[in-house]
């Protein structure tokens, strides 16, 4: 264990925006600057401004780095554009997921992955691993990057008047090389929120004069900055899972019901190939548990952990659970046994220290955006 | 943040005021607000019940957690803060005046309330 944690190039900003400070997988992050729920609501209606820069970029170049990362993740990365993005997950041999990652196609030979905090080195190290043998290198790029974030239904705009780069033309989950407020930036169209942004990595040494440009382009439009605990939120809201919550080494992406990500079609063997095959024909037929969201019809917040219930019989287990700003409702997503995971199952509960508080049953997401 | 000098606290960061005909009003400080973030729901002691000092007597929800409400004193709740049950951000807005939680008749009272300066000494703030 690391005594004392990480500041990201952005750490005298937040003191200064007088920011409460979370230790967050080693590194010192805001928590939140005001009111969670009132940066949770910026950016559901105007935007939000976050530092991501706690998230751990891998870069892999050569002629062999698209088969490696076929080889090495369940995606079908071969098949990803240039500057196009990716949605995808390493996993172990038994199918356990060891992350979810993003993959970037920066060029033919290039790529980057941009891995949890809390598993980047986790993640390093097996793609480093996996990619011996392939004309490829693999390259720790954690310290080379800053990460920004401005997401919400007014960040095209409040980006757009800093850069020349065609964001009309860049789609959601698409990357390019662009300069934003005459800083060199890679420019994604990702989020980890539910709504329209955009994800600006940048060198480190230029993160400060980035913020307080996009700062300054937002003060009209309401950009707010924002910390982990609204992310939390809108993530949530939005049935995006966690990594430690919803995704562990304990499930296959088809658990968490997100088998869609696995690519048996792709050319070439994969780590995790033949548990995830047979996973796949399990949940086919009769999957045990599903992940679904509940909502409260009382007041009290289920948290991660709490045991879902059904009568006297526990059917399952809470992964996240919040008040949410949008709905005015506690929230949580959790696997519960598959006869229990129809949406509009009645008499379904949360046991919440010791009193079972009834929920209700619903599909994922909570959430969903208005295009 | 200040803590008002006429009212004392305890460790567990709850505030009370000096007993009018008994009765002392009771809420969390500022710092105990802004540690918790926007508190969600509240769960308060009943009307008539009785209260321990340094016991447990409710809860508070916020967005990351929640944490037990403490009886800073002895003695039967005679009134709780209908307004914070409907509203529980008046504990985040206004919690040393329209976020109070409880209203306690005095039996009894611990020796280790705190003055405003002490309590603020001990929060590190």
């Amino acid at each position: 264990m690391s005594p004392s944690p990480r500041r990201t190039a952005l750490d005298a900003v937040h003191r200064a925006l007088g920011a409460t400070m979370t230790d967050f997988a080693g590194w010192d992050m805001p928590l939140r600057y005001g009111s969670e729920r009132d940066e949770h609501n910026a950016v559901r209606t105007t935007a939000g401004l976050f530092d991501l820069s706690h998230m751990g970029e891998i870069t892999l170049t050569g002629p062999g780095a698209a088969a490696a990362l076929d080889y090495a993740l369940v995606g079908n990365i071969g098949a990803l554009a240039v500057g196009r993005a990716r949605y995808t997950m390493i996993c172990r041999e038994d199918g356990g997921i060891l992350d979810d990652l993003i993959v970037y196609r920066l060029g033919d030979t290039h790529f980057m992955v941009v891995a949890n905090a809390s598993n980047a080195q986790v993640v390093l190290d097996e793609l480093t691993a996996r990619a011996e043998g392939f004309d490829t290198a693999v390259r720790d790029d954690r310290e080379a990057y800053a990460l920004l974030a401005v997401q919400g239904p007014n960040s095209p705009a409040i980006l757009a008047s800093l850069t020349d780069a065609d964001l009309d033309g860049l789609k959601y989950y698409a990357g390019l090389p662009g300069t934003v407020a005459g800083v060199e930036a890679l420019i994604a169209r990702t989020g980890y929120t539910g709504e329209d942004g955009f994800e600006l990595f940048v060198a480190p040494a230029d993160a400060e004069a980035l913020w307080q440009a996009l700062t300054e382009a937002g003060r009209d439009a309401g950009l707010t900055p924002c910390g982990l605990s609204c992310r939390d939120t809108l993530r949530l809201e939005a049935g995006m899972p966690l990594y430690g919550n919803e995704l562990s080494t304990a499930l296959t992406p088809y658990d968490a019901g997100l088998g869609r990500v696995v690519k048996f079609e792709k050319e070439g063997d994969f780590v995790g190939r033949m548990a995830l095959a047979t996973a796949a024909e399990l949940a086919a037929v009769k999957a045990p548990r599903k992940l679904v969201g509940l909502i409260a019809k009382g007041r009290r917040v289920p948290r991660a952990g709490y045991p879902v219930v059904a009568g006297d019989a526990v059917v399952g287990e809470v992964t996240s659970g919040a008040p949410s700003p949008t709905l005015g409702q506690p929230i949580a997503m959790a696997y519960v046994d598959s006869a229990y995971a129809e949406a509009g199952t009645e008499g379904v509960g949360v046991d919440i220290r010791g009193n079972h508080e009834p929920y209700e049953v619903v599909a994922l997401p909570f959430y969903k955006r208005r295009k | 943040m200040s803590n008002p000098q006429q009212l004392r606290y305890s460790k567990e960061h709850e505030w009370l005021t000096a007993a009018e005909d008994g009765v002392s009003t009771v809420g969390i400080t500022e710092f105990a607000a802004n540690a918790l973030g926007d508190v969600v729901y509240v769960q308060l002691p009943e009307v008539g019940a009785t209260v321990t000092a340094g016991e447990t007597c409710g809860e508070l929800e916020s967005t990351k957690s929640v944490s037990d409400l403490y009886a800073p004193v002895t003695g039967e709740i005679t009134e709780v803060n209908q307004d914070v049950s409907d509203d529980p951000s008046l504990v985040n807005t206004a919690p040393f005046e329209g976020g109070w939680l409880f209203k306690v008749r005095v039996s009894d009272e611990p020796g280790d309330l705190l003055s405003a300066d002490e309590y603020t000494e001990f929060a590190g703030n």
